[in-house]
């Protein structure tokens, strides 16, 4: 596994006068080895960032780089970076099995197609008969295991996963959060992990970084980041997690009365 | 597989049927006939020229003294064959041309979306006429001419459709993971495209088909020795007040052909499109006399139902009520009917599913059954239109994009309380200033698309403050926002509550949002209420399996970190096959062979508390009150 470093990386949609900075000038790095919360809110350019990694989106300014190497993008070279999307529902081909769809991201030098997608099942806890079901066949916490498995396929240095959890129900958000935190730690994998909850961010982060208007405002350790906020944002974030046992007339008093 | 299964039930439905045999004979004469009757149909008998209808001739001779009527059923081969080859060349252009934008790259794509784009805009029969003149005079030419005309409408929902399907996530994850462009095509694209392509085509093969008569028909078509329908029909055409039948004959045979094309493609489209619900009618609702009005009750539910035909029940006898200005939350996953249940409040349920009830009345007045019919339907819709609101999930959606914010609040004013269009516009600016959406005058004048998503909700629930509603039902209102957001809006209804007197009832899958607001939380499971108890109680005193689990699946700020996460294992019951037992059963870790075999009821657990468990967890306090209650476990296993 490898550091992925974002260096001074913007991303406009646009031209001109109506032009749009997503992302603006974010310098943030990904350590070997740990997971990097991004939390924010919707429009920050959490997105955007990430889709700029996987080469989906081309940066306007700055660099990505893998170990201190930019990223080559184009067809045909092996994809060093890998990512989870939010919807499960919309992330598989519902015409292609599961074992197809892993299958395709496994290398071409990887050996025996066929055990290699049935050990990635086994390794996220699906049977490995299940290569010959259709999406439709699967819940939703059983195709985000599969977009996990497909995402380990590409045999990554880095994995990113984007609001992996938004789009499930809340008793298979724990299993899913469960099994990236054990994969982590058993495949020592570096991680960018995006979601606009603080408390799963905080639950699977060594390092959290806050993004606000396209720009990283606030970037260190998960705990020290939680206990002591510097940002303005990042205190708003924190008021507006639920605690437990909070009932409206909770200690944050609320900061904005109007948007 | 599925696919194959809704085939069948395109073929079931009766204009399925009735188009799939009428194609199939279609295609069967077009097969056999040259090979039974070529012999007849160029049989040139000099005796009998250009005749009416006879014995032996039923259709008439043309002037060659050739019978008609085998000349067109023979004929068939020619023109159907003609058309479908026609209506290739359009689909596999229009494929090429379509799905080019994905192959070529940014630069090529845009170039060949330019083709489209002007090719679209002429007309297709000019172009076939156009290209009929290029190609020449004939067969080939008019097949050519036809083909490529229809090519630019094919190549536009090609377009349409592979635009969709890159849009979806799979798209990108293949390309992540070093997907070629062919492959992407052939393997995640075309296979996602091909049933309304499909469908198309064979729709548009009955137009080709009336296209190639027309040609024909004009003398651009096919040529003498070789005639099809067209042909026949302009060859007819001079004696047509002598010999009607003779001219009217081809016609028909192209009207039947063509309709069997269309019919057939249209029945498949709805087949496809639309999920085809089969199984036995619902017996209709009976209700049952309402008992006593609860004078400070907002709404009473009692004994719901709701069903679709399946038979599938996600929502089986549920019972609450809510008082004045009192918010009350329902949580549950995905498909234990919570959301259902407030479109059966809201009387939203639309048709083939059933809403069944002992008891639903809002405000005393009853909204189901015998008694509701009574009332008339005019004076109920008043009654929601002014003292009823409702928030959705997704106020993008939910807000019509088209129309200003402040006249979309002011229509219902207008509609229900009959105020002018100046009153109602002022009510609305009031309103947008109650929910505080800043500087309302000039937001009201705004679009939809114009406010955030915060924004947008709240001017959902300032058109449900238009009237002076009595309930306001929110079905998941802060799910599509962010958690600064959210927060806002959660307090807005608390604020709405206290100053207007109205009751909330909050649809959430998130525990923590409802606990946050509400008085009172109704946990649902499979369609039941498993537990009704007081908000504060939520995660110190819930006593049902299911509450306790779910609670603690949820990760907070508190969560420790050194442990996983608890979960719920298993998945939620399949609405369509409830267990005899307890619904939860198979997923709790306390279950036992009475939760298995009989299903418990929601009773009493000490007050504004129910619980529907045999084996009520944290119960010691319970069982020091009320010593010998059977099975009740306080340890944990």
């Amino acid at each position: 596994m490898s550091e992925l470093r974002f260096d001074q990386v913007s991303v406009r949609f646009g031209t001109g006068s109506r032009a749009i900075t997503a992302v603006d000038d974010v310098d943030l790095v990904v350590p070997s080895g740990q997971v990097v919360g991004l939390v924010g809110e919707s429009g920050s350019g959490k997105s955007t960032l990430a889709r700029a990694a996987v080469g989906l989106v081309e940066p306007s300014y700055g660099r990505i780089l893998l170990d201190g190497v930019p990223l080559d993008h184009r067809a045909g070279k092996r994809r060093p970076l890998q990512m989870v999307f939010q919807d499960p529902y919309s992330s598989l081909d519902p015409r292609m099995t599961v074992g197809d769809t892993i299958a395709e991201a496994v290398p071409r030098t990887a050996g025996n197609r066929a055990d290699e997608v049935a050990r990635l099942l086994e390794l996220v806890g699906l049977d490995a008969a299940r290569a010959n079901a259709y999406p439709g066949a699967l819940s939703g916490g059983q195709r985000q295991r599969v977009a996990i498995a497909r995402a380990l396929a590409g045999q990554p240095d880095v994995i990113i996963a984007d609001e992996i959890t938004s789009a499930l129900d809340v008793s298979v958000q724990g299993t899913v959060l469960n099994l990236v935190r054990s994969l982590q730690r058993e495949l020592k994998l570096s991680m960018l992990f995006i979601s606009h909850n603080l408390a799963v961010v905080r639950y699977v982060s060594d390092l959290i970084a806050v993004m606000y208007l396209g720009r990283i405002v606030e970037f260190g350790p998960a705990d020290q980041l939680l206990t002591d906020p510097q940002h303005d944002y990042t205190r708003e974030l924190l008021a507006a997690a639920p605690r437990r046992g909070t009932t409206s007339s909770s200690p944050y008093p609320s900061q904005r009365t109007s948007a | 597989m599925k696919r194959t299964a809704r085939w069948i039930a395109v073929l079931r439905t009766p204009v399925g049927a009735g188009a799939g045999v009428l194609l199939l004979a279609v295609l069967l004469l077009a097969l056999v006939a040259p090979l039974l009757w070529s012999h007849q149909a160029t049989a040139i008998d000099t005796e009998h020229l250009l005749e009416g209808t006879s014995a032996k001739h039923w259709l008439g001779t043309d002037n060659l003294g050739r019978d008609i009527f085998y000349r067109v059923l023979v004929a068939s081969r020619t023109s159907i064959l003609l058309a479908l080859i026609a209506t290739s060349i359009a689909v596999v252009c229009g494929l090429a041309l379509g799905c080019a934008p994905t192959v070529l790259g940014r630069r090529g794509g845009r170039l060949a979306t330019a083709v489209v784009n002007i090719a679209v805009a002429f007309p297709g029969l000019l172009l076939a006429l156009f290209f009929a003149v290029v190609f020449g005079v004939g067969a080939k030419g008019a097949v050519l001419a036809i083909g490529l005309a229809g090519a630019p409408s094919f190549a536009r929902l090609t377009q349409t459709l592979v635009a969709g399907i890159e849009k979806r996530d799979f798209v990108a994850a293949a390309r992540i993971a070093g997907v070629g462009r062919f492959r992407m095509l052939s393997r995640h694209i075309l296979p996602n495209i091909a049933e309304p392509l499909v469908v198309n085509a064979t729709i548009g093969a009955g137009g080709t088909l009336l296209a190639f008569a027309g040609l024909s028909f004009l003398g651009l078509g096919v040529q003498p020795p070789a005639y099809d329908w067209g042909r026949l029909m302009g060859e007819s055409l001079n004696s047509i007040y002598v010999h009607p039948a003779a001219a009217l004959a081809p016609g028909v045979a192209v009207v039947i052909a063509g309709l069997a094309f269309n019919l057939f493609g249209e029945a498949v489209a709805k087949g496809f499109g639309v999920p085809v619900l089969k199984g036995s009618r619902l017996p209709q609702g009976e209700t049952a006399p309402a008992a006593e009005v609860d004078e400070d009750a907002v709404l009473v539910v009692k004994d719901l139902h709701v069903s679709f035909p399946g038979p599938v029940t996600p929502v089986r006898g549920i019972s609450f009520t809510i008082g004045r200005s009192e918010i009350v939350g329902v949580v549950g996953e995905s498909g234990s009917g919570k959301s259902l249940t407030a479109l059966a409040v809201a009387q939203l349920i639309e048709s083939p599913g059933q809403v069944r009830a002992a008891e639903l009345s809002f405000l005393g007045a009853p909204l189901l059954g015998r008694a509701a019919v009574r009332s008339t339907a005019a004076a109920r819709r008043r009654l929601l239109g002014t003292s009823f609101a409702m928030v959705f999930q997704d106020p993008m959606t939910s807000l019509n994009p088209t129309m200003r914010v402040g006249a979309q609040l002011a229509e219902g004013a207008r509609e229900h309380q009959g105020m002018s269009r100046r009153q109602a516009m002022n009510r609305a600016v009031d309103r947008l200033r109650a929910v505080r959406i800043p500087l309302p005058e000039r937001r009201a004048h705004q679009y939809p698309h114009e406010f955030s998503g915060g924004m947008r909700q709240r001017a959902m629930i300032g058109m449900g403050l238009m009237g002076t509603p009595a309930l306001i039902v929110a079905d998941e209102p802060t799910t599509a926002l962010d958690v600064t957001v959210q927060r806002q809006v959660l307090e807005l209804l608390e604020q709405i509550r206290t100053e207007n007197e109205v009751a909330v009832l909050l649809i959430s899958h998130d525990i923590t949002v409802v606990g946050q607001v509400c008085d009172r939380v109704l946990v649902m499971y499979a369609g039941r209420i498993v537990e009704d108890l007081p908000a504060s109680e939520l995660y110190t005193g819930a006593r049902h399996p299911y509450t306790r689990a779910l609670s603690a699946a949820v990760p907070d700020l508190d969560t420790p970190l050194d442990e996983p996460l608890a979960v719920i294992s298993g998945r939620p019951v399949d609405p369509a096959h409830y267990p005899s037992g307890c619904a939860f059963a198979a997923r709790c870790e306390f279950a036992t062979d009475r939760c298995r075999t009989e299903d418990p009821a929601l009773v009493s657990h000490g007050p504004a508390h129910q619980v529907a468990c045999w084996n009520p967890q944290g119960s010691a306090a319970w069982q020091a009150r009320y010593p010998g209650t059977e099975s009740i476990r306080t340890g944990q296993r």
